[in-house]
């Protein structure tokens, strides 16, 4: 279904509390809240301890990504882009390069694609366990992220290794990446990946057989199926809600057509199956990574040769390269007016989705403890939401 | 919900003990990655000022600032970047972006000072604990930002090259220009080492950009003779060019921008006929008169500066047609002729009043000369040969390398016979020994030192030898000897001569100083040629100057101002006949300086 079309949910819809009538409370969630993940506020209507209407606010963290874009060159942006999210820099980094790849007309070398691939699934890895740690917390059980955080950062260790930043890779670069993986990296891949899959386990014990997760999480922020395509749900929020998309399935790019992996699918669509999905995809990640060190080529070039980046300009035209980020379809829109530098980009990140709309939708009637363990199950990223 | 779901939980126990993985500094130190991006560090000695790294910086974090103490150098801006840590974002596209390979990042991350300012050096200039360190952000091997590696010029194989005085070097096309030009950073710091100061980034941008005409305009604004000097020009400019700097992705030194190549991708692209177009005319009549001697490449220059001043500018010529040595001299495969003539067609068409045939001394004296205009520019060249000067030079096999040349140039026969000697290791003796393999001779080259210390370009030599002349080094001749009447009379064998010469080894005298050659006692050669060419050198012929002309000479040359002035206000002087380099873009940048100096002259004689 096209989101063009889909229904305006009309504002008669939800409930008006009248604030005069000294039965409610405004309460913000925010800007700087640890169940928020990022500066962003919820204006909550309490009655008693539910929410009766909530009211997310963004426009703390702007900082005018997609127009600084335009004043810099092509190649200029390659260190901007992944500032966009900063938990997941490389899809960022991946979509623009892929985008000015395909308006320029450039092939790149089968090594960078696979390399590009193995660092966008460890970002992956690393993104979810960061995520975990705060799903866990927001319901008080701050070990488990210690743990993954922890984990996180033995991944942030490999990517310093393979990138020279923790952070901000900036490893995908237009043309291929910057450099071939060090002497004994992989060896080193797969013993971080043994590691973290064995704290995998102790997750999935005390927190997925864990009362007071259960009994938190269970029910919490249902989303109907029907929902998916009204709203624009993407990534595990969809899949969770028994939707089968992945767009390295549907999409098919990079080296995910060479990899075996189906999409993993839930049924219940509350925050304890999206949370259980995204453990499941975290050992997917581990798995295909693996995959990748096996298939990875030794040699071969690692990046196609650019004209000068100085005055680079790219033919004019316009693409839209989106991939499957840990929360769903990431997508960078470029417009090219034959310039050298971007005449428009666009960031579809999917936490605007996520984590506005949808996310003042369900908090309605939640209990007021529940609001952070349900924003975090939706995975949001309030930097991606403001570009 | 089940027991399990009770009882699990407690397993978080089992990790209280564990070693945290966070570091506790300063009782633990975690040194950063061997790619890691931290604090810069820049060779100051390899790094040459440029400013890419300044220019690709998105962040603006780098200033190119002035470093007192480095030695001043062509090819080198004496800036160095300093870099600002409030603004960097360690993206090392600075270091990625580097042609010389100079900059590089550290891997220490940890810097801690009360003073903000501090965090703002120029690395490599200003002492750092990391300025050492082996590891930390370098380019990957095999990766550059930049290209290091030229686009191939197209060109005659030698074989086919060396059967007729075709074009050598075919130019480039429209694709294979645009791509050499997109090599450039618009560093500059070529146009401090043209003599000219040609615009070079300003006409390349023009070639990128497919803008021609603007392109021909900047080349004009210096240079009235792209054609020539897209050919033959010495390009100093590619030997301070920054992409020429580093190594390319091969690990081989990189190659400099091809700017010859480029300027003559303009020059040939434009049509004589749509000049107009992009070209300024002359200003209108000034009433002034300007004399020109030599209508060389510098004498034309002049002509058309002045020209272009509105002045009315007559050029004395002695030969028969334009530009000098350009024609004379130097062979046809490197320059034909219709270029040239281009270049010549459109100074005239400005209205420079060429007489062709009139030898100042001979048909007219520079008195006279003085007296009829209102300024005088002498660019008369080296048109007297230096002689071998040992015994038998005045042997009649014995030929002046110009002469040869300027014969060839004329179509004359050569008459060199089949086997040809030629003395000297510069530009001429290449193009002498060049000429005569066309002739179909068998050429050796005899010089004094070693090839490395041949002052002739590498690329003439090169090609020279891929043509099949022979390089005799460490060859110093001693005697021309005539061929005895026994061994001459051989029928139809043209008379020939002996070339005797020393073997030499080269002997370093002092230090700093070049090697010497030094006879190797005992160790002499005869050989026999048909024809020997000396091309050791040429010098001027003042004989049209008289006593009362009032210019005053030193060593054979009229002494200059900087601005070519002589000792007497109205005549001024340039080109060959007094700088040192001795090619034609120091020609021609003396003429135009020449100009603007005799255009504020004539403008301040009053109405
Ligand atoms: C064989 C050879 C190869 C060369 N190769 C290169 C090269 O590859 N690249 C490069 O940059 N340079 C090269 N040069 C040098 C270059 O040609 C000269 O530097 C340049 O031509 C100097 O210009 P000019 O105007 O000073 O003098 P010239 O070019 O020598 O011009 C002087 C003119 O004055 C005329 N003249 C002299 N006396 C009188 C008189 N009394 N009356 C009237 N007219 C007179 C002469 O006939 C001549 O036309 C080469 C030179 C030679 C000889
Ligand atoms: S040589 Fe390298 S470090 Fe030096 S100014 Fe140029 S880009 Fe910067
Ligand atoms: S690392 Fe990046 S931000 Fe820092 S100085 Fe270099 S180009 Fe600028």
């Amino acid at each position: 279904m096209s989101r063009a079309k889909a229904p305006y949910i009309a504002p008669a819809e939800r409930a008006a509390p009248d604030l005069d009538s000294g039965k409610y409370l405004v309460m913000w969630q925010g800007p700087n809240h640890p169940g928020i993940t990022g500066n962003m506020s919820l204006r909550l209507v309490i009655e008693g301890d539910s929410v009766v209407d909530c009211e997310t606010h963004v426009g703390y963290l702007h900082r005018g990504f997609e127009k600084l874009m335009e004043r810099r060159l092509w190649m200029q942006n390659f260190p901007l882009v992944c500032r966009i999210a900063v938990p997941e820099p490389d899809f960022n980094e991946y979509c623009y390069a892929a985008a000015l790849e395909e308006l320029a007309g450039i092939e790149v070398p089968d090594k960078a694609v696979w390399l590009r691939t193995l660092s966008l699934e460890m970002i992956r890895l690393a993104s979810f366990l960061m995520w975990i740690g705060g799903q866990a917390g927001a319901f008080g059980h701050g070990t488990i992220a210690q743990w993954s955080v922890t984990m996180r950062d033995y991944v942030l260790d490999l990517f310093e290794e393979l990138t020279g930043g923790r952070i901000y890779h900036m490893y995908i670069i237009p043309g291929g990446v910057r450099g071939d993986v060090p002497a004994g990296f992989l060896r080193r891949v797969l013993e971080t990946m043994d590691t973290v899959r064995k704290n995998l386990d102790d997750i999935e014990l005390v927190m997925f057989h864990n009362v007071v997760y259960k009994m938190r999480a269970q029910g919490l922020g249902y989303i109907p199926p029907d929902w998916v395509d009204q709203y624009g749900i993407t990534g595990p929020n969809a899949r969770a809600a028994g939707l089968p998309r992945d767009l390295r399935k549907d999409l098919g790019y990079l080296a995910y057509p060479r990899l075996s992996f189906e999409p993993i699918v839930g049924t219940v669509s509350d925050a304890f199956e999206r949370s259980r999905l995204r453990l499941l995809e975290m050992y997917q990640s581990i798995d295909l990574i693996r995959q990748i060190v096996d298939m990875l080529p030794a040699r071969g070039a690692f990046r196609a040769k650019l004209p000068n980046p100085l005055h680079w300009k790219i033919p004019a035209g316009e693409t839209y390269v989106a991939a499957e980020c840990t929360r769903g379809e990431y997508g960078f829109y470029v417009v090219s007016d034959g310039g050298d530098k971007p005449r428009r980009v666009a960031v579809r990140g999917p936490s605007y989705t996520h984590g506005v709309a949808l996310m003042e939708r369900l908090a309605r009637g939640v209990n007021i403890a529940d609001v952070a363990g349900l924003m975090v199950s939706l995975h949001t990223y309030p930097p991606e939401i403001e570009r | 919900m089940n027991i399990k779901d009770f009882i699990a939980p407690f397993a978080v126990w089992k990790r209280a003990f564990e070693k945290p993985f966070t570091v506790r500094k300063p009782i633990d130190e975690r040194p950063g990655a061997p790619r890691y991006r931290g604090f810069h560090i820049n060779d100051a000695k390899a790094c040459v000022g440029c400013g890419s790294c300044e220019a690709i910086c998105m962040n603006q974090a780098i200033d190119l600032v002035p470093v007192a103490g480095l030695p001043a150098k062509e090819g080198d801006s004496g800036l160095r970047p300093r870099v600002d840590y409030g603004r960097c974002c360690w993206c090392a596209l600075c270091v990625d972006i580097c042609p010389s390979g100079s900059l590089g990042m550290s891997n220490e991350y940890v810097w801690v000072d009360a003073d903000p300012e501090v965090f703002r050096y120029t690395p490599g200039v200003e002492a750092k604990p990391w300025d050492k360190s082996e590891l930390g952000y370098r380019r990957a091997e095999g990766y550059r930002l930049l290209d290091g590696q030229r686009v191939a010029m197209p060109e005659l194989d030698h074989q086919a090259a060396v059967q007729s005085f075709l074009e050598l070097v075919r130019g480039y096309s429209r694709q294979q220009a645009e791509r050499e030009a997109d090599r450039c950073v618009a560093c500059g710091l070529c146009v401090a080492s043209c003599p000219a100061h040609m615009d070079i980034p300003g006409y390349i941008k023009a070639v990128r950009d497919g803008q021609l005409d603007e392109g021909l305009n900047l080349l004009y604004e210096t240079n009235p003779f792209p054609e020539a000097c897209g050919r033959i020009c010495t390009h100093r400019c590619e030997a301070a060019c920054s992409i020429g700097a580093g190594t390319g992705a091969d690990g081989e030194p990189a190659d400099p921008v091809a700017i010859r190549w480029l300027k003559r991708y303009i020059a040939d692209q434009v049509e004589l006929a749509d000049y107009g177009r992009a070209l300024p005319r002359a200003e209108p009549d000034s009433g002034r008169r300007v004399a020109v001697v030599g209508a060389g490449p510098g004498g034309l220059a002049a002509a058309y500066y002045l020209r272009l001043q509105g002045h009315a500018v007559t050029v004395l010529e002695k030969d028969e047609a334009g530009g000098g040595m350009l024609r004379y001299g130097i062979p046809e495969y490197r320059l034909p002729y219709p270029a040239l003539d281009k270049d010549i067609a459109w100074i005239q068409s400005l209205g420079v009043d060429i007489r062709y045939g009139t030898a100042v001394g001979v048909d007219l004296s520079l008195a006279d000369l003085a007296a009829s205009h209102d300024a005088v520019y002498l660019s008369t060249g080296l048109p007297a040969p230096y002689r071998l000067d040992v015994p038998g030079d005045d042997h009649p096999r014995v030929l002046d390398g110009v002469a040869v040349l300027a014969a060839a140039t004329r179509g004359q026969s050569l008459g060199l016979g089949k086997t040809v000697a030629v003395v000297g290791g510069g530009n001429v003796a290449m193009d002498a020994a060049r000429t005569a393999l066309r002739a179909g001779c068998a050429v050796d080259i005899l010089y004094r030192r070693r090839e490395a210390d041949m002052p002739a370009d590498p690329d003439e030599i090169r090609e020279a030898k891929a043509e099949g002349a022979r390089l005799v080094e460490k060859a110093i001749p001693l005697e021309v000897k005539a061929i005895p009447l026994e061994v001459k009379a051989i029928p139809g064998d043209p008379a020939g001569a002996l070339v005797a010469w020393n073997e030499a080894r080269m002997v370093q005298k002092e230090d700093g100083q070049r090697p010497v050659p030094e006879p190797i006692p005992g160790a002499v050669h005869e050989d026999r040629y048909d024809s020997i060419i000396a091309a050791i050198g040429q010098g001027p012929d003042l004989a049209f100057v008289a006593e009362s002309d009032g210019i005053e000479i030193r060593r054979f040359k009229p002494v200059v101002a900087s601005d070519g002035r002589t000792s007497r206000a109205t005549i001024f002087a340039g080109g060959d006949l007094t700088n040192e380099r001795k090619d034609a873009i120091s020609a021609i940048a003396d003429g135009h300086r020449a100009a603007l100096a005799m255009d504020r002259l004539l403008r301040a004689k009053g109405n």
